[in-house]
């Protein structure tokens, strides 16, 4: 092992890897926060009595969660703009892609979350003359998001690495910017470990948050 | 919506589909494999009352797991070959990546079976006078199995769905055969949707797979 | 006075900052039967633990047969494996929570001793394991999972698998604590048994009337030490200490 690494080249192309880490950020927080909504809706469908309603979103659901994610975005990107027949930005197919696959896992949260609460707390709020919206608001919900913070806290990892999957789409994100750089500058190690270690230090304290709150749920139950 | 399908070119290159269908078989089983060698090894240094030699397994450990796969798909395609001076085909760079992230989990999942059996076994145990050796094998590892288990099932079709990233380093997988079809027809709405539904048939018939093992494995609980 | 089997000198147990065990000086000998009474946090349960090495020492001896366990090299004591292997063997526990092996059937927890550390035949571990639970009453559920038994049939395998090991010191760590009071009894007369036939035992309990008719000696621990030792009479009847008839008062509701 005789190769010497020079990391300046990180050092000199630092705004590129920081314009990189910002497009990463574009594409990880927006679909996380519409990809909950979209799994509360999704998880009410698949708990619907309605067979009309449970059936489809369980063949979404399961579309999502067993197919690798990167043959959704290049579906999206790629197979889906024929079909509607408008071409899509490398960014928009990633976006789309990624929050319809955080909706169908962050469904499955919500509904095992709230399957995991007590039929009695349903009937109670029913009881004393509440609307299933109002009993799902105001006593199912407040205890379903606490107990599923661990769970939707790991989701936010592992979004946070599916997102560098759109670099296969040329979306410029920060992955892209390393493969980019690599390659012109012929120092894969010093910028691929590099690359690393910021992707490193953007998810591990959710890492370090999910073990946290799971600590916390376990002790308090 | 006016688009109309033509499956007629997909089919006549079906053979190229069938040979990445079985190369993506073939690698998950391989990193599976070694993944689990992989995560042995790890689990024994992290549990060693040994600071030398459980620290480098933690920080492997939470390094990989708090690191996006394409980075290791890359790292040891393009950065280890550089430190190393010598070049790796893309199937032997796609088998490290994905066994040693793989093995990283695996560790944690094995790591997460022994410690959650209560200390009243190991003394039970203790007190019969047996060994540290005999008790492992007697009383911990067999209860820690069938606990292991369904996470580790888990973990594998992660790393099932992870191999379509062995495509980004050229190697024959479904993904990549399905790029090489798609340049020949220039219809990727019905290539990309065909590999879509095959690695759905494989994904399911594998969790169909898994749930029969996880049903014998666990029986006695 | 016979010699005595075990002997420890000089105990002391801390857990971080805090001192459980305070120096102890303390015998058995063949065919005595110990009672260990106090209050919760006193320490019971940890001095119990040492004598079989489920804790290890802070400072003391621990003496079997007038051989010394341990290793001492520059100054250091170590406790080798293969030696705390040696006396667990011979100093059988039975614990508060069973600690019964769920993935074996009963005849296998009480084989699995035998088998794996006596390296005994299975067909003659069988035998002995079999003759146990009939001891203990349990012949018919040699076959059950011990998930499927009560507390009391779950403490009796317990016993019987202690039992199958012939130790020469049987250790009984509080093991009605955790039964439904009416499982409590038929725990108990398996240990009257036991005490009938002469076997050494020492016991920490709760249960100050099993312990007064059960007892060759009594002692009673506070604070980490020994405040009173004696006979069932004299500790539980005519204690000394003020600390003593404190406790007793406190639990004054049993009848000898």
């Amino acid at each position: 092992m005789n190769y010497s690494p020079d990391f300046s080249v990180v050092l000199d192309n630092w705004p590129v890897l920081a314009r990189g880490l910002w497009v990463t950020i574009q594409i990880w927080l927006p679909s996380i926060a519409l990809g909950l909504i979209g799994g509360f809706l999704i998880s009410q469908a698949r708990l619907s009595s309605r067979r009309w309603l449970s059936i489809p979103s369980l063949v979404y659901v399961e579309l999502f969660r067993d197919t690798p994610v990167l043959i959704q975005l290049i579906w999206f990107f790629y197979a889906f703009p024929i079909l509607i027949g408008v071409q899509l930005t490398p960014f928009t197919a990633a976006l789309l892609g990624l929050t319809l696959n955080t909706t169908a896992y962050s469904a499955e949260i919500f509904r095992g979350g709230i399957k995991s609460i007590h039929r009695g707390q349903m009937e109670g709020a029913k009881a004393i003359g509440m609307t299933h919206a109002q009993a799902m608001r105001r006593v199912i919900l407040p205890q379903v998001v606490k107990r599923m913070l661990p769970a939707f806290t790991n989701r936010m990892i592992e979004v946070a690495k599916m997102s560098s999957l759109a670099s296969v789409i040329s979306v410029h994100e920060l992955m892209y910017q390393g493969r980019l750089l690599s390659s012109t500058y012929y120092r894969p190690f010093e910028i691929l470990t590099a690359v690393a270690f910021i992707y490193f230090v953007l998810i591990y304290p959710g890492t370090f948050l999910a073990g946290r709150l799971e600590k916390r749920l376990a002790r308090s139950s | 919506m006016d688009y109309s399908w033509d499956f007629g070119p997909v089919i006549a290159r079906f053979d190229m589909l069938a040979i990445g269908f079985l190369n993506t078989i073939k690698i998950a089983i391989v990193s599976i494999l070694l993944g689990v060698v992989v995560g042995l090894v790890l689990v024994l240094m992290r549990l060693s009352p040994r600071k030398w030699l459980s620290w480098p397994a933690a920080i492997f450990i939470e390094f990989y797991r708090n690191t996006p796969p394409i980075v290791h798909f890359f790292w040891f395609f393009y950065a280890l070959p550089v430190l190393l001076s010598v070049s790796l085909d893309p199937y032997v760079a796609a088998v490290l990546a994905l066994s040693t992230q793989s093995g990283a989990f695996y560790a944690e999942v094995f790591r997460g079976g022994i410690v959650s059996i209560e200390r009243g076994q190991w003394e039970g145990a203790r007190a019969l006078g047996m060994t540290h050796a005999a008790l492992m094998r007697r009383i911990i590892v067999p209860q820690a199995i069938s606990r292991m288990v369904p996470p580790f099932i888990e973990r594998s079709f992660e790393l099932l769905k992870t191999t379509a990233l062995a495509s980004t380093l050229a190697y024959a997988d479904l993904l990549y055969q399905a790029m090489m079809v798609n340049a020949e027809t220039f219809r990727p709405l019905e290539v990309y949707t065909t590999i879509a539904l095959m690695y759905l048939v494989l994904l399911v018939t594998a969790s169909q797979l898994a749930r029969l093992a996880e049903a014998r494995l666990t029986a006695y609980q | 006075m016979q010699k005595p089997i075990l002997e420890i000198k000089g105990l002391h147990k801390r857990f971080g900052d805090h001192h459980v065990l305070r120096g102890i000086d303390f015998s058995v000998a063949a065919g005595e039967r110990i009672a260990i009474i106090g209050g919760s946090g006193s320490g019971k349960s940890t001095f119990l633990r040492c004598m079989n090495f489920m804790e290890t020492l802070s400072e003391g001896e621990i003496w079997l047969d007038g051989k010394r366990i341990g290793t001492e090299r520059n100054g250091q004591v170590t406790y080798p494996e293969r030696q705390l292997c040696a006396v667990r063997e011979r100093v059988g526990m039975v614990f508060q929570q069973f600690n019964l092996f769920p993935h074996m059937t009963v005849l296998q927890n009480v084989m699995e001793g035998l088998v794996t550390v006596k390296g005994m035949a299975r067909e003659q571990a069988r035998e002995i394991a079999l003759q146990e639970l009939d001891k203990v009453g349990l012949s018919e559920k040699v076959d059950a999972w011990p998930g499927r038994l009560s507390g009391g049939q779950q403490q009796r395998v317990a016993i019987a698998r202690a039992l199958s090991m012939k130790p020469e010191i049987l250790l009984f760590d509080e093991p009605t604590s955790s039964l439904d009071p009416e499982l409590v009894g038929e725990v108990l007369r398996v240990i009257n048994h036991l005490a009938e036939e002469g076997r050494t035992m020492l016991l920490v309990t709760h249960e100050l009337g099993f312990a007064y008719h059960f007892a060759t000696k009594v002692i009673f621990l506070a604070d980490g030490v020994f405040h009173e030792v004696g006979t069932p009479d004299e500790v539980l009847k005519n204690p000394r200490q003020a600390r003593t008839q404190e406790f007793l008062r406190r639990f004054g509701e049993f009848a000898f």
